[in-house]
């Protein structure tokens, strides 16, 4: 019975402890360490469960946001793409590739092009829905002829110096797009015009807006959220 | 003399204590990534069944400091409560102490009865086991709750790799309402839980602390309602089928 009472105190005193200590400040250093290696754990687990035959749906009789849908972005004021001092946006596809590519929005355009109504999941808890018109990533990694390196692909913007990295089964999903297009029309300013990332299988702030350049990487290289604490993977 | 009984296993001691850890976490830690989004509703839509659409929660019973932060803490604790929920169960089915929660034929008209003495209607403690019916019942549901507490996190977790599980809940944004809701609803239980021990059974704490439980002192032997007969004269224990030390 004693070495019952005394095991059972030995590990509740352990376990309360370390969680009294945690309860008064959520950010301690031993904590830190705790979390970030469940968040490996749990990138490797999403990571195993990660299938491109996994797909957001959405019913056909769904409606859209619309004028609803939530403008995000770092900037004070709208980015507009300033044509005049920086010539014709045009999409960089550069990094671990055999044949770069550098495409205005008519190159793009004719490109196969995807339209697809899904959700939009933001890391705050809400999701909205969109019919987003887009390349697929992969058939740009397809047309650069990406190398055996390119592990992960960084996603740039214009938008100050917004950019978020990408595992390369993610970005490759059927479902991920340079989209150019939303119901129905182009893109507007407040949604990232003139292309943005979009995608139902990473968080919102992993889908960067007003892209500039897609660059296949064999290293990840953070992102604006997740250099500050959000978790890097931001999969769904 | 024979009135102490062996009441709870140290595997139940064990994972209630790590249990009151880990939801207390979970509960913050979700309140607070809640709190960045405190509504049902998609934007632009409208979400009949919260009355307090866009209030958040106090930040008091937040946990986490930031919608990160409450976020890592959640998706770390998700499997301390997960492996001590496994542990729980699976000690409960293979040594048989699921016989003590799972509900019998009797226990709706038990749980009429002990309502009735509590609400001063009936004037002597109905006989029981080792748990009255209410209890047993709270007991019983506090599982089926955390089961489906995990199965709606993992459908707002991973809605399109684990697409499969959201589809249960219809879609994402019913998920995330069932998720909560079961969280008020356990952290319900588990307030009236405390309550009635401290104002009904003060002395259940040792067996779950030590194992040991003094039947003489049971609620059916002081005849206990809440704040009633808390101290009261211990008696001669009620008849029961627990076993006492050899």
């Amino acid at each position: 019975m004693s070495v019952d009472r005394r095991r059972f105190l030995t590990i509740s005193a352990a376990s309360l402890s370390g969680a009294l200590v945690a309860a008064c400040d959520a950010n301690p250093r031993r904590a830190q360490k705790l979390l970030a290696l469940a968040e490996r754990g749990n990138r490797r687990i999403e990571e195993g469960l990660f299938r491109h035959t996994a797909m957001n749906h959405v019913p056909a009789s769904a409606p859209v946001a619309g004028t609803s849908f939530p403008k995000y972005m770092i900037s004070k004021t709208t980015p507009i793409w300033d044509t005049a001092a920086r010539g014709v946006w045009r999409l960089e596809v550069s990094g671990a590739v055999r044949r770069p590519l550098s495409l205005t929005v008519d190159d793009l355009m004719k490109l196969p092009r995807i339209t697809q109504k899904v959700d939009h999941f933001c890391v705050e808890g809400w999701n909205a829905r969109a019919t987003w018109s887009g390349v697929r990533v992969s058939d740009l990694a397809r047309a650069a002829q990406a190398t055996d390196d390119a592990h992960y692909v960084d996603f740039t913007s214009f938008d100050e110096d917004y950019h978020e990295s990408w595992d390369m089964a993610s970005a490759m999903h059927p479902q991920t797009l340079v989209a150019y297009g939303m119901d129905g029309y182009l893109l507007t300013p407040a949604h990232g015009a003139p292309a943005r990332l979009h995608s139902p299988v990473k968080l919102g702030y992993k889908n960067t807006k007003y892209l500039t350049r897609v660059v296949f990487m064999p290293k990840q290289n953070g992102g604006y959220w997740s250099d500050q604490g959000y978790e890097w993977y931001g999969g769904t | 003399m024979a009135t102490l009984v062996k009441r709870n296993h140290w595997v139940v001691r064990v994972t209630h204590w790590v249990n009151v850890v880990a939801i207390v976490l979970m509960a913050g830690s979700g309140m607070r990534i809640f709190n960045a989004h405190p509504r049902f509703a998609r934007p632009g839509e409208r979400f009949a069944l919260n009355p307090w659409e866009g209030r958040p929660i106090p930040d008091w019973l937040t946990f986490g400091g930031w919608l990160a932060g409450a976020r890592h803490w959640h998706f770390a604790m998700m499997w301390l409560l997960v492996a001590n929920g496994l542990l729980y169960l699976g000690f409960l089915f293979f040594h048989g102490e699921w016989r003590d929660i799972v509900p019998r034929r009797g226990d709706a008209r038990d749980a009429w009865q002990m309502l009735r003495f509590y609400l001063f209607v009936r004037r002597d403690h109905p006989l029981q086991g080792k748990h009255n019916a209410l209890q047993k019942s709270a007991y019983f549901a506090m599982p089926l709750l955390g089961i489906l507490i995990v199965l709606s996190g993992l459908a707002i977790w991973k809605p399109v790799t684990l697409a499969f599980i959201t589809r249960l809940f219809v879609n994402y944004k019913w998920a995330r309402f069932v998720h909560f809701l079961a969280m008020a609803l356990l952290l319900l239980l588990a307030l009236v839980h405390v309550f009635m021990v401290f104002s009904v059974d003060p002395y259940s704490l040792r067996a779950i602390v030590t194992g040991w439980y003094d039947r003489a002192r049971s609620p059916e032997a002081r005849n206990a309602r809440p704040f009633y007969h808390l101290f009261g004269p211990a008696r001669e224990a009620p008849a029961s089928r627990e076993v006492p030390p050899v």
